[in-house]
């Protein structure tokens, strides 16, 4: 059945090499844990990617519950923990999702700087990788302020600190994350909000496409 | 290795196994969220409780127009919600209480609501009528006649519950 379905469409639109493309590449003796048990440190960027798409579902689901907005965000969070079924599992998975990917990117990126994968020709694809970062570092700042509790609430404030410290752009970048030049309140959420589900996973997708076209065309950096 | 014991291939039996792994693993990652989204399909909602609506001496045998309010709590967000219904006393002295929401296509109905047609509920969207009765008038948009409410006695007030089809539906 599933074969005639695939089949029907194949001969169709030929989605066979796509996926071929895809799926279909030798994997060299190298980065096999089989050969060599030292090669499972090369499962760290595909753990990142594994964690990512974990967010991004669990994310997808929880914007069900939750309400952007100062009234409403803490006490739709409490709802969706307390009331809805696997509510504090589909949280818990984002919530210690979140370190768990900023953990797998740190180690992918210790196997790339200390096996020297980044150099030439592959430094183009470590700045990306870099960038990639640096979103998800905005993701978790993002995501932090969202449950609006008390944590969130004065990390937030800390962090609009930290950016007003920077020299002569600090005030109007405060005022810019914010929502307001003095206040953490309604429009830094919504702000916070917008940034953390549109904004910036359309950055990491389009660095994500940018980073694994690279990693296929230049193949994986050779043996030490 | 003879043909019989070589039925299934390296190939395939790496195929099933890494299949059947992740399947396993994308099921359980998929399983809390679904069961997360529809919630609110399975959840069962509490039944709210008869409300005091009126005082008996209010009710002729002309329908009058009761309004009240129920406490509704809808998820995170509680609110007061406004109801109202269309109340009188038929020719057996019973409390009836039909609904206003027209069946046609869910407008508040008045009763006699159109100059033409006194003694009628009328629903000014589309036309449609009622005999006092709250079954629908032949011809007129609504195919069924409007809701009831359950209704309560105690003393002299009046308690209404829920909606529910009309007896002569």
């Amino acid at each position: 059945m599933l074969q005639k379905i695939y089949d029907w469409v194949d001969e169709r639109v030929d989605i066979t090499p796509l996926w071929r493309d895809i799926a279909d590449h030798e994997v060299p003796e190298h980065v096999n844990p089989a050969h060599h048990f030292s090669a499972f440190v090369y499962c760290f960027g595909g753990l990142t990617f594994f964690v990512t798409v974990i967010q991004v579902l669990s994310g997808m689901f929880l914007t069900m519950y939750y309400v952007h907005d100062i009234e409403n965000a803490w006490r739709s969070v409490y709802y969706l923990q307390t009331e809805v079924a696997h509510g504090q599992i589909v949280r818990g998975m984002h919530h210690w999702g979140a370190s768990v990917v900023i953990v797998m990117l740190f180690l992918h990126t210790l196997r790339v700087f200390f096996q020297g994968a980044y150099k030439k020709p592959r430094e183009l694809n470590w700045m990306v990788g870099v960038l990639i970062f640096f979103v998800m570092l905005g993701l978790g700042l993002t995501g932090y302020l969202l449950p609006w509790d008390n944590k969130a609430y004065f990390a937030t404030q800390v962090t609009l600190e930290i950016a007003e410290g920077v020299p002569f752009v600090g005030e109007a970048t405060k005022a810019l994350l914010a929502g307001d030049p003095n206040i953490v309140g309604a429009q830094t959420l919504t702000r916070f909000f917008a940034i953390h589900v549109f904004f910036l996973p359309a950055a990491l997708f389009a660095l994500m496409a940018i980073h694994f076209i690279m990693i296929r065309k230049q193949g994986i950096s050779g043996p030490l | 290795m003879s043909e019989k014991r070589n039925q299934v291939s390296r190939r395939q039996f790496l195929n099933y196994t890494l299949t059947g792994v992740g399947g396993f693993m994308a099921a359980g990652m998929l399983a809390p969220m679904v069961r997360f989204a529809i919630d609110p399909v399975l959840k069962t909602s509490a039944q709210s409780d008869m409300v005091a609506v009126a005082d008996l001496s209010e009710i002729s045998d002309e329908p009058t127009r009761i309004d009240w309010t129920i406490d509704q709590v809808d998820g995170w967000y509680e609110s007061e919600v406004p109801k109202s219904a269309w109340v009188y006393k038929d020719e057996n002295d019973d409390i009836i209480a039909l609904s206003p929401v027209c069946k046609h296509l869910g407008c508040f109905v008045n009763w006699q609501g159109d100059e033409s047609h006194p003694d009628q509920f009328y629903c000014p969207c589309h036309d449609g009528r009622y005999y006092k009765s709250g079954v629908n008038v032949p011809n007129t948009p609504p195919e069924e006649p409007l809701d009831e409410f359950e209704v309560r006695i105690d003393g002299q007030t009046l308690y209404l519950g829920q909606t529910k089809p009309h007896r002569e539906a």
